[in-house]
């Protein structure tokens, strides 16, 4: 403890007596505090005792002490959820019922549709077709102009409502290629593949081709169309534009012959929204590819 | 036994500054009507910008992000511009304060502008300072509540009108003040309002001196920017020690001398031996800040000059030459018998204070940004885009094998109409360009507002940019109203091989 008889120095100057602590010749001058510094001190202390007892503060087993007024973060976010909820109650009743085919017309409504889109699309069908929409092997590109099932407002709003090939919903869009594999003859699918490279203007062999062109024409033009230009009805892509949703390279094609595929999408009428629906299929539409609306009748 | 240890807290000391008249004084009135003119009155000015735009001159308009002063419009891209002003006003304390030191404290603070109003109001209601000590040792009889609750009322009006004043920058005047009564303004208006009210009414009623000296900064960087050279409010000690009690006899005799030349070196027998301080405490009477400038400089002294007005008066009355208290470097006044202004009785003259090789450096660095920003301002035109390609992904493959680019586009139309924009492209590449939504390339910009347009460049199949791992563009757009164009640089993206 302090010695009595320690005295501290006292700075010449002011007169003001020193801590005694030196920095660089430079003395602390032991002047006191403003009370009404205290003051503050004391008021932060009612203060943070107030806080204390009026919010969430200790920590316990499971949760923090809530607090009299009941405040929490989380009931908080959900006010704020609800809230815009309320506020977008009407517009989204409005999108529900529209014709998207005329939506472009409504500027406010299809601003809304397509932002709050964007935010369905982020949150349910960014999974598989990726956050910027542009897909991957076996998920479709939503970016481009080629669609499977259509492209105009009512197609995708469709697909997105009953999905494809799924077992859960009976308006799904479905159908099935064979597993070519047990069908045809060993050397067949090559030549079917050089076929359908030399259709989508690859590089391909000749010969073979020519081979498989009759094969061609027996086992795939019912879906795929004489020329190979695809069937929407069936989903059935068209294999002579530059786009490939398995992949246009000789193994990718002997796979998808071999094996067939089947992409499923789940039905999305069951868990979204009707104005959620047709949100993201006005979102979906203006990322590149939207078709022209066909008049209704 | 020991001393009792001195006490950890001190309770403050009030101040009665008595009041003053005088050149600075003077100045300092100017100052303040001036300053407070500008800060209430300013919201009320009217500007006219057409239909679509507040005519309120000065506005930062929170709810559409747009900040109005006069005939410039800044939006919220342009923040620069605030920077730029920041930067500049940080530069203007420097230059002043390395050549005038504390002048922002004396004059302009608002601090010392609204402590001076409330000072001069309690000096109206209680009197100068002898009557406002006597009120304040008195009893708290009918007579000091009286004082008392007036003076509190007047300062409270005036804090309400500060608090009141301030909420006006941000939203149409008129209208605000009908609702502000009506009861129908914003919550953040009144909580606004009632912060500022309660920091005006303690901070210049009661803490004044207590927020210069312990709850600013400022003061603390304006130190370490002054050096020996700057111009301060000082005490010529040289002239001034000893001080003592005014001889009569002497008044007679100096008031001659004064009249021609005051010869320092050579003083008339009746002055010999005692300084020109006649110790009349004039000059701490009237400190806001209740110092001693006597005692030489101090952090608590703010250069309000009022010491120097109070001084002056007396040395005119006895008939000494001013500036016994007077705006001086440190470094032409040390400790007597050194002074080098003794011997001649010549301050150094001002501009020698001012033009130092770091003023002259500030006001440099002041000016190139200040010009750099009136370029800017100049040469901003209505319209204006920003280009951000979209990078998820890079490209898209269209099914004839060509490859297109997306870009969200962003379209300001600055001006007060609707305008039509068209959108073109130029690169050394052959390359196409396509809006979103329509086949045109032309989009309707709603007046004063910015659209996101997304735009479609695209090389076909067989255009060398489709393989081009990047190729440079620039995208176009014009007002067609006005041939107006401008344009902004970017990237296409190929194909990868
Ligand atoms: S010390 Fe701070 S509050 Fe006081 S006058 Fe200077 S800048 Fe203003
Ligand atoms: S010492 Fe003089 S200049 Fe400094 S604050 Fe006091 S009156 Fe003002």
């Amino acid at each position: 403890m302090s010695d009595p008889t320690d005295k501290k120095p006292v700075d010449e100057v002011t007169g003001t007596e020193t801590t005694g602590h030196v920095w660089d010749g430079i003395e602390e001058l032991n002047n006191p505090l403003p009370r009404w510094w205290l003051w503050a001190l004391y008021l932060t202390i009612i203060w943070g005792i107030g806080y204390v007892i009026a919010y969430p503060a200790w920590p316990m087993i499971s949760k923090a002490t809530p607090g009299l007024l009941g405040f929490s973060t989380r009931g908080e976010v959900a006010r704020d959820i609800d809230s815009f909820r309320e506020a977008s109650a009407a517009r989204d009743a409005q999108l529900a019922s529209a014709d998207l085919s005329t939506l472009a017309d409504d500027v406010e409504l299809n601003r809304y549709a397509v932002s709050s889109g964007a935010a369905v699309f982020r949150n349910n069908c960014s999974q598989c077709h990726g956050s910027g929409a542009a897909g991957a092997k076996g998920y479709p590109n939503l970016l481009d102009d080629d669609w499977l099932w259509g492209g105009d407002h009512a197609s995708i709003a469709y697909t997105v409502r009953h999905g494809i090939r799924n077992d859960s919903d009976e308006d799904a869009r479905y159908s099935e290629m064979p597993a070519f594999g047990e069908l045809l003859e060993d050397g067949e699918i090559p030549a079917l593949v050089e076929y359908v490279r030399q259709l989508a203007d690859e590089e391909y062999d000749a010969s073979l081709a020519s081979a498989g062109e009759p094969l061609f024409a027996d086992n795939c033009s019912a879906c795929h169309g004489d020329a190979g230009t695809g069937d929407r009805e069936q989903g059935a892509p068209n294999l002579t534009d530059a786009i490939w949703l398995y992949g246009g390279d000789r193994e990718s094609l002997t796979q998808t012959i071999t094996y067939s595929r089947f992409g499923v999408m789940p039905p999305w009428g069951t868990r979204l929204t009707e104005a959620q629906v047709q949100a993201v299929a006005a979102y979906v539409y203006q990322l590149g590819g939207g078709e022209a609306d066909t008049p209704s009748n | 036994m020991a001393d009792t240890p001195p006490s950890l807290y001190a309770a403050r000391e009030p101040i009665f500054p008595r009041r003053v008249t005088g050149f600075f004084r003077s100045f300092k009135w100017w100052i303040m009507g001036l300053t407070l003119g500008i800060y209430y009155l300013l919201p009320w000015v009217r500007w006219d910008r057409g239909p679509n735009l507040p005519n309120q001159a000065v506005l930062s308009d929170l709810e559409h992000r747009r900040f109005f002063f006069f005939w410039i419009e800044i939006w919220p891209h342009e923040f620069y511009f605030v920077a730029g002003l920041l930067i500049m006003a940080g530069l203007g304390l420097f230059l002043f304060t390395s050549a005038l030191g504390r002048v922002w404290c004396g004059y302009t603070c608002p601090q010392t502008v609204w402590t001076d109003l409330f000072l001069l109001v309690e000096r109206w209601v209680e009197g100068d300072r002898n009557a406002q000590l006597r009120l304040h040792k008195s009893k708290w009889n009918f007579k000091k509540w009286r004082l008392r609750l007036t003076k509190w009322v007047v300062w409270l009006a005036i804090s309400v009108a500060t608090g009141g004043a301030w909420v006006f920058y941000f939203t149409d005047a008129p209208t605000l003040a009908v609702n502000l009564v009506t009861l129908n303004a914003p919550a953040v208006a009144y909580m606004s309002i009632a912060v500022l009210t309660a920091t005006t009414f303690i901070f210049g009623g009661f803490m004044r001196e207590q927020v210069c000296i312990y709850m600013c900064p400022w003061p603390r960087i304006q130190a370490a920017m002054m050096d020996e050279g700057t111009l301060t409010v000082g005490y010529r000690k040289w002239r001034g020690e000893p001080r003592g009690k005014h001889k009569k006899g002497a008044k007679a005799a100096a008031a001659a001398q004064a009249a021609t030349v005051y010869d320092f070196a050579n003083l008339p027998e009746a002055d010999q031996g005692s300084g020109d301080c006649i110790d009349c405490m004039a000059c701490v009477n009237v400190c806001p800040m209740g110092i001693d400038i006597r005692d030489g400089q101090q952090m608590e002294c703010i250069t309000c000059a009022l010491c120097i007005d109070a001084c002056d008066d007396i040395m005119d009355k006895i008939g000494k030459p001013r500036g016994l208290i007077d705006y001086l470097a440190l470094e032409d006044v040390p400790p007597p018998p050194e002074s080098p202004e003794r011997a001649t009785w010549k301050p150094r003259p001002i501009w020698q204070h001012i033009l130092k090789p770091r003023t002259i450096l500030y006001t440099a660095l002041w000016s190139i940004i200040g010009a750099g920003l009136v370029f800017a301002l100049f040469i901003r035109s209505d319209i204006e885009l920003t280009v951000s390609p979209v990078r998820n992904p890079t490209y898209v493959m269209q099914s004839d094998g060509s490859i297109r680019n997306i870009y969200d586009v962003r379209l300001r139309n600055k001006s007060g109409d609707d305008r039509l924009f068209h959108l073109s492209l130029t690169s050394e590449e052959t390359l196409r360009i396509g809006l979103e939504g329509t086949e045109t390339l032309s989009v309707e910009v709603p007046a004063n507002q910015t659209l996101l347009q997304r735009v479609y460049v695209t090389a076909r199949r067989k255009d060398a940019a489709a393989s081009t791992d990047r190729t440079d563009l620039r995208i176009w757009v014009e007002d067609l109203s006005t041939q107006t164009r401008t344009s902004a640089a970017t990237i296409f993206n190929g194909k990868e091989k």
